[in-house]
């Protein structure tokens, strides 16, 4: 019974983290039409990041700076949302799938500073020993995993009431007209490149607070946690949830990360022993059929976006980025 | 140094070819499409099946083409890889980009190439396996070209350039001596406007994806012959082939070509101060540099900002 219910809090401690990632995809991709095609990386900077300012000194080893957890948590957040800016700066005034490309390099460039910097980030073996809040006083057993999923899902339920506040504000508006028509916006006195670069480093530190979340979970992070897959599993969760809306986010965060386990599961259990160092490879063709199979069939989501009284001519339409550039 | 600007011309002629069909691509349909360098994949491994079939119908044709290690049996299987792969394109077109290119913008088709290319890496994974894999099992020793400054090059990698270069021209005098080719550019140019005058856009989307599917086909063998096949072989191209595309300027042709020799010769020559652990990041570094300095490329036009 313990064993389950362990499982269950590991299971929900997990979904938890991803479903944190969705909800800063979701501002970028869902409210404003931004792709990033790097979420990965801006979620091992938030893992790094904390572990790095957060973690127990080792000998050669940049870092290990044992800051108190929230100090440590707040610099890994703030790391993510600094490459964030860098990167939004440079592309976000270009044609609009320069941001995908961007974004896509600065994963692949995080993933050889991860395994090669071995002096910062501790190459392929990664950085290990954190010392995870309140470990010290209620020891690391089933009690302290029930605490951590209360931990995460207080972060959770933060992020989400945060971002339901600044969408349904005038903020979130602006940010949905740009999206819709960026001309219309500017000639309203908007500016579309400002609130775009926002938007990304806002989402960009949502994922990496989920990375930090991540990193003090295990206590651990090596460059095999940071697997492009991680991106393609976000972006399939927001997908089948319904891109701008986060009751969705969170849903398809659930939903999807229940399928990858059980996926897991079932092919450990029935695929014959050939095949088991190509389960990965089945799961990531699921993946991928999940992705393309939304955007064909169902592109808004299980559960759509919902848009206030102002915009309801638009309701039905499904989240999507009439970029000027089309013009 | 001498040694780093040869291996990374030899890199850079595949890029080049890759890059052609992407800027036409991405010019076209207006989109990024990651699932694009996917298709050397495609091409290397359907030249292997093809090899393979060919040398075991045709003996004859297995045996190498001194000095180099390339067979007849590999340059038949090359060609009707490049068919293949062309035939591939065109068939995700239909089954995806078009669909989505009919009822949503760019971003979700930028969005499907993600999924279509994980698709078909971990396709091709399960079909072939994990492990590398080589045309010709002959160890090809290179050549000594100078002592002084030491330059060591294989005869394979001089065909492949060749070949290279050869395939380019073609494509050039192609685009500049025919009807087709004239037609292509004016797509490029002002699609409503080459409509108005006859050109049926639909066959000229087709005929770019066989273009592209063809050059990259060729670009994939040309890298498995100088290197290895490998399932993540599309995954490591996505980065330089977009670099190419971007340095040269989307649109453009020949900004391609010359895109993707300085995107090898930069890989190349950064192995002199950066361990080579970090050559995937090289493009990305271009990338942002050509962003910086001259956002619409070499050749590019400053259209659609």
């Amino acid at each position: 019974m313990i064993g389950l219910i362990s499982y269950i809090a590991f299971f929900a401690t997990m979904a938890g983290i991803m479903a944190i990632a969705v909800l800063g995809l979701n501002l970028q991709w869902g409210n404003t039409g931004l792709f990033n095609g790097g979420v990965v990386a801006f979620f091992g900077m938030g893992a790094y990041g904390t572990m790095i300012l957060g973690g127990r000194p080792e000998a050669e080893q940049f870092g290990g700076f044992e800051l108190p957890f929230l100090i440590a948590f707040a610099g890994g957040i703030l790391a993510a949302g600094l490459m964030a800016w860098v990167v939004g700066k440079l592309t976000l005034r270009l044609r609009h799938d320069y941001l995908a490309i961007a974004t896509f390099g600065v994963a692949i460039a995080f993933e050889s500073v991860t395994r090669n910097a071995e002096w910062l980030t501790g190459g392929a073996k990664g950085l290990r020993g954190f010392p995870r809040p309140f470990e010290a006083a209620i020891g690391d057993g089933f009690t302290y995993g029930l605490v951590f999923l209360a931990l995460v899902l207080a972060v959770l339920i933060v992020v989400y009431v945060g971002l339901e506040r600044l969408v349904r504000a005038p903020y979130g508006r602006v940010l949905r007209a740009i999206r819709e028509d960026e001309v219309a916006a500017r000639s309203l006195g908007k500016d579309p490149a400002r609130m775009r670069l926002q938007a990304f480093i806002i989402g960009s530190m949502i994922m990496g607070a989920a990375g930090g979340l991540y990193v003090t979970f295990y206590a651990f992070v090596s460059p095999q946690d940071m697997a492009p897959i991680l991106t393609f599993q976000l972006w399939a969760m927001l997908i089948v949830g319904g891109a701008g809306n986060n009751r969705g986010a969170v849903l398809g965060a659930f939903l999807i990360w229940g399928a990858w386990t059980l996926s897991g599961f079932a092919l450990a259990r029935y695929a014959p022993a050939s095949m088991q160092l190509y389960a990965g490879s089945v799961q990531y063709i699921l993946i991928g059929l999940v992705i393309v199979g939304m955007l064909l069939w169902r592109p808004q989501g299980l559960v759509p976006e919902r848009i206030g009284k102002t915009f309801n001519d638009r309701a039905a339409k499904a989240p999507t980025n009439t970029g000027a550039h089309q013009a | 140094m001498i040694q780093n600007l040869v291996d990374g011309i030899l890199t850079g002629s595949i890029y080049s070819l890759a890059a052609i069909g992407m800027t036409m691509v991405m010019h076209m349909l207006r989109f990024a499409n990651f699932s694009y360098a996917e298709l050397l994949g495609i091409g290397g491994y359907a030249a292997l099946v093809f090899d393979r079939l060919f040398a075991a119908l045709v003996p004859a044709l297995g045996v190498a083409i001194e000095p180099l290690t390339l067979t007849w049996a590999l340059v038949l299987a090359m060609l009707v890889a490049m068919v293949i792969t062309g035939a591939s394109a065109v068939l995700f077109d239909w089954l995806v980009f078009k669909r989505i290119r009919a009822k949503a913008d760019a971003l979700s088709m930028v969005f499907a190439s993600f999924g279509v290319a994980l698709i078909v890496r971990n396709v091709i994974t399960l079909i072939f396996g994990h492990k590398a894999e080589l045309y010709s099992q002959d160890i090809a020793f290179a050549v000594v070209l100078s002592r002084d400054p030491m330059l060591l090059v294989k005869p394979d990698q001089i065909f492949t350039l060749v070949a290279a270069l050869v395939l380019m021209l073609a494509f050039h005098l192609v685009l500049t001596r025919t009807t087709f080719g004239y037609a292509l550019r004016a797509v490029a140019e002002n699609p409503n406007l080459s409509q108005v005058s006859g050109v049926r856009l639909s066959s000229m989307v087709t005929a770019v994806w066989m273009i592209g599917g063809g050059l990259s086909a060729a670009a994939g063998v040309f890298y498995a012959m100088t290197n290895h096949l490998s399932p993540v072989m599309g995954h490591n191209f996505v980065l330089p082939v977009f670099a190419a595309t971007i340095v040269g300027g989307i649109g453009s042709v020949y900004g391609a070509v010359l895109g993707g020799f300085i995107v090898g010769i930069a890989s190349g020559l950064a192995l002199m101060v950066l361990p080579s652990g970090y050559t995937p990041a090289m493009p990305f570094v271009i990338i942002l540099a050509v962003l910086l300095v001259r956002p619409h490329g070499l050749f590019g036009e400053d259209r659609d900002a």
